[in-house]
Order: C-alpha cells, then sequence, then structure tokens
C-alpha cells in the first residue's frame, strides 16, 4: 500500500486520536471516564438515527423524515402516558410501531409510487412535523397541561419510562453509563453485525450498489428496499423514545438538529477506514468523532454558536476524505 | 447520382491503449446517396462514428469533406463543418422539457453571435422555416416530452438538418421505432436525398437496409470487410461480411444428447411474433445466433423469469416450468449470465469473491450468517478453474480486465450446479484467449445441464455450440447441428426472409 492508500484508510482515525491527544492536554479533565459518558451521552440519540439512516444508504436511498419520525415517537409517547394514561410499555409499542409504519410508507412511496427517496422522505418529514401537533394544537405535552377541550390531563411519565433516560448502571465507576449509550452500544453492534455478517446486509449493499445485478442474481430488490426503510423508521423511533425520556416530557420545539446530525455523521462514516461507502462502524465513529470535538471545544470555553459551523467543517473534510482521495467514491 | 465523394475517409487507425479499434478505414460518401453501414457489435462502427462526430480525436488517416483536409476538435466544429450526427439515444438529441420550436432552434442560442435575449416570436418564424423545408408536421408549440418516440426522433434529425448539412450520419435511428414510425423516417431520408445530402446509415436491421440502401459498407474487426454498390445489391454478400466466415481450426465435435431438460413449446416473446418451440438436452450446448434487436435478450430474460412470455409453456425436467422472477429461476436451477455485465452483472463495490457468492448467499450461510470460509473457498475454486487473473479473491472487478471479468460473471455461475445453464452475449468485450478458456470451461463442464449462448457472432457460436438455432423476428427460423453447417443457409436465415428473390 502507498503512503496515499494508508492516508486514505487510517486518515480519520488518526485524526480522532489526535484531537483526543490534543484535548487531554489543552482541555482540563478531558481524560475521565465522566467526560467519555458525557461525550456518548451527548451523541447517543444523533448516534440511533444515523445508524438507521445508514441503512438506507446502504440500499443506494436517504431517509430525510428520521428527525421527525423521532420527534413524533417522543410525542407520541407522551400523548399515550400523560393524556391517555398508559403505561411505559404501551408507550414504547406505540413509538415502534409508528416507525415501522413510516418507514413502510416511505418505502412504498419510493418503490412502487416511484417517488424519488429524497422527495418521498422530505414529504414525510413535513407530514410527520404538522401531524404531531395536530392532538395537542401545537402545544407540547406535560401532566396538568390543558388539553384543547378544556379538560386537563393527568397522566405522567412512567417511572419506568423515565428510567431509560435516566439510569445509569454501573461500570467500574457507580453510576456511571446511561441507558442511551448503552442503547447505541448495543444498536451499533446489531446493525454492524446485521450489514457485514449476514447475507441480509450482503445483499443490501448489492442492492444499492447495482440494483440490476442484484435483480438478476434473484434477490428480492423492492423488499430490500422497503425493509431498509423500516429499520431506518424504526431506529428513529428508538431515538425519539431516548429524547422523550431524557425531557420527562413532550417538547414541540426539541430535536431540531437531529436530522443533520445524524446525516452528518453517517456521511463522515464514509471516510472511516476508507471505506467509501456506508458503514455501521464509520457512522458510530462519526457520531462520536462530531462528540469529542464538540466537548473538547466546550470545555476549551468556544461559543455554543460555533458548534453547527464545526460540525460543518469536519462533514466537508470528510468527503473530500471519501470522494477526492480514494478513487472508489464513484458509484 | 453521386459523381465525386463528398466525405471521404482514408485509412483512419484508432486505438485506445493496446486495443487498436480501428485498423485502416476508408470509406466515401457521395452526396444524394444513402451508404449503409453494418458491422457487429465491436466492429468500430461507433468509434467511427464519434471521430467522424468530433468526440474522439482521429489516430492516424485522413477525412476530407468537400475536397478540403476535416479535422473536427469538437462536436460543434463538425457541425459547423456540415457533418451531422444524429445518435442512436434519441434523447440526447432533444430538450425533454422544451417545445418543438425551441428545439429546432436550440443551437442558434448559443455561440458567438446569438442574440442575448431570447425572442420567442422569432424563434417560431425560424422553426417554422426548418420544419417547413422538413416536411414536418408537428405542432411547433407542444413540448417533446408529451411526443412520441419517432416524432422527438423527427425533431432531432430536423435540427441536426437546421445546419444544411452535405453529410448527416443516422446510428440505429429505427432501434426504437415501430414499423409505421419508421416509414416516416424513411420518407424523410427519401427527402434529404433529394437534397443532395450524403447520408451514412448505420442499422442491422434487414428490412430498413433494404428500403434504404444505395451503397452497404460492411465492418468488422475494425477494418472494411466489403463494399457493395453494384445494383442489385448482395445483401447476403453484405451480412457474410460484417459476421466473417472465417472458421475455426479448433471446431467442436458435436454432441447429441437423448434426454430432454428444457421443452418450450409455442412461446410467444412478442406482439405479434411466430411461436417458439424447442427442446434443450441434458449435456449439449446450443447456441441462439440472430442479428442485434431479433429478440434474443427478451427470450433469454423469459426463459430466466425477468419477463413474462404472451404465450407457451415450458418444462424443466418434465415438470411445469414458469418463473415468476429470477429468484425462482434459480431456485429451479436455470442461470442466466446476462448480457452487458458492467450494467446487469458486476456489483462494483464488491470484490471477487463476493461477486461470484452474489446468488447463492442463501446457500452459503446458517441462519443468515454468512459462511465467510465456505464463500472464499468457491471464489478461490473458480479462479483456478476458470484460470482467472488476479492477485487474490479480493480484489476489486474494476482492477481486472474486461476478459477476466466476465470470467468471473461466468465463474458466479457456475459455482453451483445449473440444470439450464444460459448465457447471453458471453463474449462481448472478452480477448480471444478469455473467450477460448470461458467456451473451453463451457464444453468440458456441459454435462448433465443444458446449456444455452445467445450470441450474435456466428463464429462464436461455431466455435462453442453442438447445434446452432437462428433467431429473427423475435422467433427461431432455422435449426443446424455443428457438423458440416450449411453456412450459405445459415446466413440467409440469419438475414432473414428469401434474399434471392428480394435482390
Amino acid at each position: 500500500m502507498t503512503v496515499r492508500d494508508h492516508a486514505i484508510r487510517y486518515g480519520f482515525i488518526v485524526l480522532l486520536f489526535g484531537l483526543i491527544a490534543y484535548f487531554a492536554v489543552a482541555a482540563d479533565g478531558f481524560v475521565s471516564p465522566q467526560s467519555a459518558v458525557f461525550i456518548f451521552q451527548s451523541v447517543a440519540i444523533t448516534g440511533v438515527l444515523a445508524l438507521g439512516v445508514t441503512a438506507t444508504l446502504v440500499v443506494g436511498g436517504f431517509d430525510l423524515s428520521i428527525g421527525s419520525v423521532a420527534t413524533s415517537a417522543m410525542m407520541a409517547a407522551a400523548y399515550v402516558m400523560v393524556v391517555l394514561e398508559q403505561n411505559a410499555v404501551v408507550a414504547v409499542v406505540v413509538c415502534l410501531l409508528i416507525g415501522a409504519a413510516v418507514g413502510l410508507i416511505n418505502g412504498w412511496l419510493i418503490v412502487y409510487m416511484r417517488v424519488p427517496d429524497l422527495l418521498a422522505t422530505l414529504g414525510m418529514m413535513f407530514l410527520l412535523v404538522g401531524l404531531q401537533r395536530i392532538p395537542t394544537e401545537g402545544r407540547s405535552i406535560a401532566t396538568g397541561m390543558t388539553m384543547p377541550d378544556g379538560s386537563v390531563a393527568n397522566g405522567k411519565f412512567g417511572e419506568a419510562f423515565l428510567a431509560l433516560g435516566r439510569h445509569r448502571f454501573d461500570f467500574f465507576v457507580p453510576n456511571l453509563v446511561p441507558v442511551s449509550v448503552v442503547v447505541l452500544i448495543v444498536l451499533a453492534l446489531l446493525i454492524w453485525f446485521f450489514l457485514e455478517y449476514t447475507r441480509f446486509g450482503r445483499m443490501m449493499y448489492a442492492v444499492g450498489s447495482n440494483e440490476r445485478a442484484a435483480e438478476l442474481a434473484g434477490a428480492p430488490v423492492k423488499a430490500y428496499k422497503i425493509w431498509a426503510y423500516v429499520i431506518s423508521g424504526v431506529f428513529a423511533s428508538i431515538g425519539g423514545i431516548l429524547l422523550a425520556a431524557r425531557l420527562g416530557r413532550g417538547d414541540i420545539a426539541s430535536g431540531n438538529n437531529l436530522l443533520l446530525d445524524a446525516v452528518a455523521a453517517a456521511l463522515i462514516g464514509y471516510a472511516v477506514l476508507g471505506a467509501a461507502k456506508p458503514n455501521a462502524f464509520g457512522t458510530a465513529v462519526g457520531a462520536v468523532f462530531v462528540g469529542v470535538l464538540l466537548q473538547g471545544l466546550t470545555m476549551m470555553n468556544a461559543p455554543y454558536y460555533t458548534q453547527d459551523f464545526v460540525k460543518g467543517g469536519v462533514l466537508v473534510v470528510a468527503l473530500v476524505f471519501t470522494f477526492a482521495l480514494s478513487g472508489r467514491g464513484r458509484r | 447520382m453521386g459523381t465525386g465523394a463528398v466525405f471521404r475517409v482514408d485509412g483512419l487507425r484508432k486505438s485506445f491503449g493496446h486495443i487498436e479499434v480501428l485498423g485502416g478505414i476508408s470509406l466515401d460518401l457521395h452526396a444524394g446517396e444513402v451508404t449503409v453501414l453494418m458491422g457487429a457489435n465491436g466492429a468500430g462502427k461507433s468509434t467511427l462514428v464519434k471521430i467522424v462526430s468530433g468526440v474522439y480525436e482521429r489516430g492516424v488517416g485522413m477525412m476530407h469533406l468537400a475536397g478540403e483536409d476535416f479535422a473536427p476538435n469538437t462536436p460543434a466544429e463538425a457541425i459547423r463543418a456540415g457533418v451531422v450526427t444524429v445518435h442512436q439515444n434519441i434523447n440526447d438529441g432533444v430538450v425533454a422539457d422544451l417545445d418543438v420550436a425551441t428545439n429546432l432552434t436550440l443551437d442558434r442560442l448559443t455561440g458567438s453571435g446569438a442574440p442575448t435575449f431570447f425572442n420567442p416570436g422569432r424563434v417560431r418564424r425560424e422553426a417554422r422555416a426548418v420544419a417547413d423545408r422538413m416536411g414536418l408536421a408537428i405542432d411547433l408549440k407542444a413540448r417533446v416530452s408529451d411526443l412520441s418516440l419517432a416524432d422527438r426522433q423527427m425533431v432531432a434529425i430536423a435540427r441536426a438538418m437546421a445546419h444544411r448539412p452535405k453529410v448527416l450520419i443516422l446510428d440505429e435511428p429505427t432501434s426504437s421505432l415501430s414499423s409505421a414510425e419508421a416509414d416516416r423516417l424513411f420518407q424523410l431520408i427519401d427527402r434529404l436525398r433529394e437534397q443532395s445530402v450524403a447520408i451514412l446509415y448505420i442499422s442491422h436491421r434487414m428490412s430498413d437496409i433494404r428500403r434504404l440502401a444505395d451503397r452497404i459498407v460492411s465492418m468488422r474487426d475494425g477494418v472494411v470487410s466489403g463494399v457493395f454498390d453494384n445494383k442489385p445489391l448482395d445483401y447476403e454478400g453484405a451480412v457474410n461480411a460484417m459476421l466473417g466466415r472465417k472458421i475455426h481450426l479448433d471446431r467442436v465435435v458435436a454432441r447429441s444428447s437423448a434426454r430432454a431438460v428444457f421443452t418450450a413449446e409455442g412461446l410467444r416473446i412478442a406482439q405479434g411474433s411466430k411461436p417458439i418451440s424447442m427442446t434443450l438436452g441434458a449435456g449439449e450446448v446450443v447456441a441462439i445466433t440472430g442479428l442485434v434487436g431479433v429478440g434474443k435478450t427478451a427470450l433469454a430474460e423469459t426463459l430466466f423469469g425477468v419477463r413474462r412470455p404472451l404465450a407457451g409453456v415450458m418444462t424443466m425436467d418434465g415438470k411445469p416450468y414458469a418463473p415468476a422472477s429470477a429468484g425462482e429461476a434459480i431456485a429451479a436451477g436455470v442461470f442466466l449470465v446476462a448480457k452487458d455485465r458492467a450494467t446487469s452483472g458486476i456489483v462494483g463495490g464488491f470484490n471477487i469473491e463476493r461477486n461470484i457468492s452474489l446468488p447463492f448467499l442463501k446457500r452459503l450461510s446458517g441462519f443468515g450468517i454468512m459462511k465467510r470460509r465456505a464463500e472464499r473457498g468457491i471464489a478461490r475454486r473458480q479462479i483456478d478453474e476458470l484460470a482467472i487473473v488476479c492477485r487474490s479473491e479480493r480484489d476489486e472487478l474494476s482492477t481486472l480486465s474486461g476478459g477476466n471479468q466476465q470470467k468471473v460473471m461466468v465463474g458466479r455461475w457456475m459455482s453451483q450446479d445449473a440444470r439450464l445453464f444460459i448465457l447471453d452475449e458471453p463474449f462481448q468485450g472478452v480477448d480471444i484467449s478469455a473467450r477460448r478458456d470461458i467456451a473451453a470451461k463451457l464444453r468440458a463442464s456441459a454435462d448433465g445441464r443444458a446449456t444455452l449462448l445467445f450470441v450474435t457472432e456466428l463464429d462464436e457460436a461455431l466455435e462453442t455450440a453442438d447445434r446452432i438455432l437462428v433467431m429473427s423476428e423475435q422467433t427461431i427460423v432455422g435449426e443446424h447441428r455443428n457438423e458440416d453447417v450449411d453456412l450459405e443457409r445459415l446466413l440467409a436465415e440469419v438475414a432473414g426472409g428469401p434474399l434471392h428473390s428480394a435482390a
């Protein structure tokens, strides 16, 4: 391998470790279990969404609706518990069903109605952003809120549900690792194993790379595409559950950045290990990379409003890595 | 008719890398004449067209237009000099979202001297003039995307003629037209002929050629293999020159088979075509040959479940066989090495072993999890058996030569046992040694299954098959045992219809 090959393959990982080393020296307290956990926690929800969108990228698609699926799931969880006074299990099941249903509809629009993926999921995004406001006439959902018909909603978030956002597992240090981080790691391992080691994942890559070849190899291409959107929708709804559990209410104004952050993480993932294609490991690294950068800058007192600028810079550099340096970016 | 040549190509050579595509082409075009250029795939027709139309730089050789040197550097230069090309893909010649009038005058919107402001009235006047000269009866306000393919073709040609060219090149213009639509095109061409335009018409369709040709030039392997200009034209000779007749020394020993594996009865693959019936035996290699566009790929896809036949029944090993998808065909043991590996075979992001295992992931996995060791073993065996030149089974396919890529595609489908093994143009874009390897492997492994090849080149059929079927107009018109083949009859069947009486 040439120097260039090495640069393409390990450049981004080296950059990540360089960044960690720099912050370790420059920012006090950056190297600590708490700080590491905080980084993971800050990217957990974004990361879960990013892993989902990776599935659609693998089949050559795209899902712009993930952010709104997550916020819709959050509002649905709050509505189910606060207004309908159901327990945590019902809330979680409803959220997952919403995610799967949206994924199915997205897939149906794209595969059978032939709407281009970006446009179909853009439409779905608007639809969901609007839909989640209708039941409460645009208000956030919290215990004791007044409903449109004048009654008062008396249900509250179940303890079990809130634990998803607040419980921390012991890991060497007591009460260290929050549930959301565990969920992120488990889902990352799952989707990574699925994409790399199962025949379904393999075929999804084939569909994304050459749809006709996959079809002539006997694959039910349409089904694979629809499944990818279902995975994306379900992952986004899991992100929404975690968001609701963290906030403890259905906040109409939260989750604005989820879509862009998640897509950025997945695209940064193209550059990791010179993959030049969507991959679960890269997506996870991409999410952590952004988390490290933001945490470090915050600890060095960089103002919050520079965050998006920094993310944008990382994304552009990663895309140059993918498409310019490794000739494989051409599809 | 034409006295001196308007356009003359002399000793044109062109190479890409080490591969010589044109090996010294000389060609004359005369004013008011239609010269038909025939040639199989890979004969170099499209390279020639691209050089003449200024897309490619010429290598060695000269081109003259009306006695002056002609060396266009860009397509625009060629057009300005008076050589206009209408390419095969109709939609390249028109802008679908604009109306007919704008399309007809599009070239006047660019270049020096073009007005800054767009004047719809003037555009319509100019377009009207162009349309009248061509006898074009199309609503000038219609959007091109609303027109039929034939009308778009007319617009593309009319647009080309707006430059008042001396030479017009039409590259397979009827390939997507119905016969009624083609008739309109022919009338247009007659009109252009009367206007003393020199026309180079590239086609495989014998009916077009009979209708239009004043002269026929046949190309084969980058050289002119025959020029026919004595009336009546020798159509059979032209086909012969295009397909070549160099019979190979290592001819096959034709085998025959007693046991039928696959049968088709009354199979119809296109509206209005005659039904196809055939039986393929175990251990037998059968080649179906015919010109481009006679339905070979459609038949291959029908057998593989990608298309549904309009009528007819098929059986595999005596049981009814009616696949609804490629997946069902594969499950029944029918494998297809599809035509055009780049678009329908190779998965670009995958290495050799993953490309080979693609159709058989289910058999190579347990509980959905890939058995990577087994996968690798199979890939290595195929690399070995087909002598694929590569560093390892993890090489990307883009690093392999065309011949080796094709070997991977063949190896993919030979990695498991087939009942019926179909290969559609397996030797396209494959060098001679890879072609020999693949053919030898096909024959050596043919026992027990039926093997069916679809090839345009007659040589390939004669080299590999026990039996040769000839296709014409979406049906099978002839059958030959590959032993003392009556080439006269075979070529006549390929060319379609009774040739001697047509001449």
